[in-house]
């Protein structure tokens, strides 16, 4: 049994994602050369789609310490090692932004506010230097946070016998209401603000929820592909599958509590500004994949995860996990690309680029991130209880 | 010597306990149970105790529940009563859906609580192991012990002994059958 990567099996994918990652960012960025727009919209929504998966990471960490969890410590490392492999990202992705801001944002385009008086009255908020200052805020909080958790935690390995926790749990406290403002805010900011008439105060919990799906159904796949490899497979046991596959099932049925209370005030409300949100995904190709979205996300996976069976069997949960990542991908891809041309889908090859590319250079980093360390929090005093952790 | 209703055996340890359920289960036992002052981890696994039917009667509660709200909107929305309500259909599924949430929820709290009661033969003001003088009440401190039924086929009172013993028993004793009307 191995608790660190640092050995003769590693896994030469793992070696070889930074390579991949940066020729298919390279290729995407190229694809500006071809269509700016739906390029740089690919890129957000690839850059997103990863970000998302370590923001899940960063707010799950700071619960797991907040509420004293004891099974989940078993994935602490990973967790945390994730929350920061997801901060180059989101740097990248702030930078693009800023510098395609007049090309995917219409209130940044002076010539069409010009004509929009609401635009005008958002100038406030919706300004260049303000978004960029926003953005900067988002990725520095994010980066203290989840480099500080990383730190405090590595150093907690130095600890000669048993290191306590309290430093951890009183940093977390405060810094999750940081994290959810930073969040909704960014959410906000870099997706609904591709519509800027329309407006739900929902929308960063809808992002969030969406964001913790993503983060489950990754660390299952992360721990699965660990135990292929033969390490952690003693420490991770169906039981920590089981819980995973409890909170996997738990946020996917709270995305839907989001998304259908986010669609019932808008549907009940019937104001036109904020109904052409939904018009907008019920147009065209955009219906087929609204209609997928409420199957595939919710009514397929609730109906999957309900028995106990299926969340202690791995091979089942695993492809629950695959399956839960592509609805997330189809989520935010929902989200953001009727912005882009509401009269039906229109996939591009820059698309897949970006995911594949923010998605390799997001295992790159985490795999530097991940061989230098133990994988256990070795000094933590209870993970011999996280280890022989038991559901009743 | 008339029949006992069953016969106790107490054991020091839970892990005695444990080992007990499972000895007495491989030996074919079928109508024992074990009295501990805690629940004791495995010990549904140890008395070959099979999974709760009660997932499946909460789920049951839980579709009930959902048929029972979408057919009564359907019917006083767009049957029995039908309004216009701010230019809507009468049919509208999306307004349905709360109440749709809120009683298939309903239906399989109330399905889980009264199939417990239902699963757990409750409720019961008394059962024939109390007439038990001092083993049963130790259970509720710091005894485990292991109550054989003599409903069991494979009950004969000197067997059932000896097999306790053979379990390694710290104390034996025997729960004599009620007598008709001693509990008014």
């Amino acid at each position: 049994m191995e608790h660190s990567l640092n050995t003769e099996k590693r896994p030469i994918f793992f070696k070889a994602a930074g390579l991949i990652g940066v020729i298919a960012l390279i290729a995407s960025f190229a694809g500006l050369a071809f269509d700016s727009k739906h390029t740089l919209y690919s890129i957000l929504h690839g850059g997103l789609f990863w970000i998302s998966v370590g923001l899940g990471a960063l707010g799950f960490t700071m619960i797991h310490h907040v509420v004293g969890a004891r099974w989940s410590i078993v994935f602490r490392r990973h967790m945390e090692n994730m929350s920061v492999a997801m901060i180059p990202l989101a740097a990248l992705l702030a930078a693009t932004l800023i510098l395609g801001l007049k090309e995917i944002f219409i209130w940044a385009d002076a010539a069409h506010v010009l004509h929009d008086e609401l635009l005008q009255k958002k100038q406030a908020y919706l300004n260049p230097g303000f978004f960029a200052l926003r953005a900067f805020i988002y990725v520095g909080c994010w980066a203290l946070i989840a480099g500080t958790l990383r730190k405090k935690s590595l150093q907690s390995d130095q600890a000669h016998q048993v290191a306590d926790n309290e430093g951890l749990v009183a940093f977390s406290a405060p810094m999750i209401l940081l994290y959810a403002i930073t969040v909704t805010f960014a959410a906000f900011d870099w997706m609904m603000s591709l519509d800027p008439h329309w407006y739900s105060t929902i929308f960063g919990v809808y992002f969030f929820s969406g964001a913790l799906v993503a983060f489950f159904a990754s660390l299952i796949l992360l721990s699965l592909l660990l135990r292929f490899f033969g390490i952690l497979d003693r420490v991770i046991t169906v039981e920590h599958y089981h819980d995973l596959g409890k909170l996997l099932f738990a946020f996917t049925c709270f995305w839907a509590f989001i998304a259908f209370s986010q669609y019932m005030l808008i549907w009940y409300g019937n104001i036109p500004e904020e109904t052409i949100w939904y018009k907008h995904r019920w147009e065209g190709s955009w219906k087929y994949m609204s209609l997928f979205l409420a199957g595939g996300h919710f009514v397929f996976p609730f109906l999957a995860l309900i028995p106990r069976a299926s969340k202690r069997n791995v091979l089942v949960l695993g492809l629950m996990a695959v399956w839960m990542l592509v609805m997330h991908w189809v989520d935010l891809y929902w989200l953001i690309f009727p912005n882009l041309d509401h009269h039906g889908v229109h996939f591009s090859w820059t698309d897949l680029t970006a995911s594949v590319g923010f998605g390799a250079v997001f295992v790159a980093a985490f795999w530097n991130l991940a061989k230098k360390h133990d994988l256990l929090p070795s000094k933590d005093p209870f993970l011999e209880q996280s280890i022989h952790h038991i559901n009743h | 010597m008339a029949k006992p209703y069953c016969i106790l055996a107490s054991f020091d340890s839970p892990a005695a306990l444990i080992q007990a359920a499972e000895k007495t289960r491989d030996a074919g036992y079928k109508h024992f149970d074990c009295y501990s002052p805690f629940p004791i981890h495995g010990m549904d696994a140890a008395m070959g105790l099979k999974r709760s039917p009660l997932g499946l009667i909460a789920a049951g509660g839980a579709f009930g529940g959902l048929a029972t709200a979408a057919l009564m909107q359907w019917w006083m929305s767009a049957v029995d009563y039908p309004l216009v309500l701010s230019g809507k259909p009468f049919f509208s599924y999306q307004a349905f859906v709360p109440i749709a949430f809120e009683l298939t929820i309903l239906g399989a709290a109330l399905a889980a609580v009264f199939g417990m009661f239902a699963l757990n033969q409750m409720p019961q003001y008394h059962h024939p192991v109390f007439e038990s003088d001092k083993l049963l009440k130790t259970s509720s401190d710091n005894g485990f012990v292991l109550a054989i039924e003599s409903s069991d086929p494979a009950f004969s009172t000197d067997g059932v002994e000896q097999f306790m013993k053979d379990l390694g028993a710290a104390q034996i004793e025997h729960v004599a059958q009620e007598e008709e009307g001693e509990h008014v």
